[in-house]
């Protein structure tokens, strides 16, 4: 393609994006916006299987048989989202197989929140209220995304992730009005999620190099710091209803701007954790490797039978 | 890994009586029954569907994105097809 009609394209690409026109698979689109969508897409499908595994742990140990139907609907959920958004990512021509081999060899990331482990049944509640909360945050925004399947998938998983941190919050209203050993539990879960809840919106906006682009392509529609500020200020007044203690010194209302202020983030423990050195990191893609491997044979052997079968109708 | 990937499907799924199927995504399955399961389970979990089709996407055919111009133009250039265009008389009411 000569460097000319590459600019006359990337021009008609910008202009589809600032009238709102969404972006379909066979469209023409630059090869750093189907390489970031790729990235990103591919990244949010291994956070949806991986975030799984820390919830999965639980259903055999849930309190009674409503809590473990309700667990049990939420993980299948989660299942059926990462589902979703490997297909969408496929649109674009990637390898559903290869992504999911870069997950893992440690070549592609995942939301780093699911490397940290759920210890306790408070921290189940505290999952659907503050990292389902925290996810949705961010996936309502990505349901205006310049890319059609993309945004037409977040629109169905944000329509089912509304019961998700219901029902964590409900789970966490009753663990706060009962014994004070369960009300210590629910706040020793807050304690330990609050921090990496807020990681989740990703750096600071001066530490986040690509979202500029992402903005301009609209893959992005509000930035990290901006997202990260909506989510405190929805929750602050969650909190206090189940009285809970927020751990954060310097939380507080601020009247100029209309926002709670809050400590900065030690981002230390993030990027720690993103490359590989949070609590479970190692476990995780462990149970995604050995899920693949183990399973291999039951889809070897469907696909055999498939074959088969279809022999047999052509002979 | 296998060498040989299941191959990938488009679901359409008719919501209720009287309506056309639309569609809804894709998955990927060995063959067409463990297809509509897959289907079932991945894009209804919440009753958002009574009938199901499932195609293997190899079958799809579609025009193409960048030819959209010329290929609908046919249709574009042609105003009279539309009720909107012809003039009624004041006082005719229904037509």
């Amino acid at each position: 393609m000569k460097p000319m009609d590459l600019q006359e394209l990337e021009k008609r690409f910008q202009e589809k994006i600032d009238k709102e026109i969404k972006i379909e698979p066979n469209d023409w689109m630059p090869d750093e916006y189907r390489k970031t969508l790729i990235r990103q897409i591919s990244q949010h499908a291994h956070s949806e299987i991986v975030g799984m595994l820390p919830e999965g742990n639980w259903i055999t140990r849930a309190p009674n048989l409503r809590r473990k139907a309700v667990l049990l609907a939420k993980v299948q959920d989660e299942a059926g989202h990462g589902l979703y958004l490997y297909s969408s990512v496929e649109t674009l021509g990637a390898d559903r197989e290869e992504t999911i081999d870069d997950l893992h060899s440690g070549k592609a990331k995942y939301s780093s929140i699911f490397n940290y482990p759920a210890v306790t049944w408070a921290d189940i509640g505290t999952i659907g209220w503050l990292v389902d909360g925290a996810a949705i945050m961010n996936q309502v925004a990505l349901c205006r995304c310049s890319y059609g399947p993309y945004a037409r998938g977040m629109v169905k998983i944000c329509k089912e992730e509304s019961f998700h941190q219901r029902q964590g919050f409900e789970s966490l209203v009753t663990l706060c009005n009962g014994t004070p050993t369960q009300k210590a539990m629910a706040q020793d879960a807050m304690n330990r999620f609050w921090w990496p809840a807020l990681m989740m919106f990703g750096p600071s906006d001066d530490e986040s190099p690509n979202s500029a682009q992402s903005m301009k392509w609209k893959i992005k529609r509000f930035s990290n710091d901006e997202l990260r500020q909506s989510f405190v200020d929805a929750t602050v007044p969650q909190a206090e209803i189940l009285g809970l203690t927020i751990p954060d010194p310097n939380l507080k209302w601020n009247e100029e701007t209309g926002h709670y202020d809050f400590s900065p983030i030690n981002w230390d423990e993030f990027w720690q954790v993103v490359n590989g050195n949070g609590p479970c990191n190692k476990e995780r893609i462990e149970a995604r490797t050995k899920a693949k491997e183990e399973g291999m044979w039951v889809r070897e052997a469907a696909m055999a039978y498939a074959e088969k079968r279809a022999l047999k109708k052509t002979a | 890994m296998s060498n040989k990937e299941w191959p990938l499907w488009e679901v359409f799924i008719r919501s209720k009586q009287g309506l056309n199927h639309k569609h809804v995504g894709s998955l990927r399955a060995p063959d067409a029954t463990l297809a509509l399961d897959n289907a079932r389970d991945v894009y209804t979990r919440r009753s958002e569907g009574i009938s199901i089709w499932v195609v293997e996407s190899n079958y799809i055919h579609a025009s193409d994105p960048s030819d959209a111009d010329s290929f609908f133009e046919p249709s574009d250039t042609k105003v009279y097809r539309h009720p909107t265009f012809y003039d009624v008389p004041d006082g005719i009411k229904h037509m």
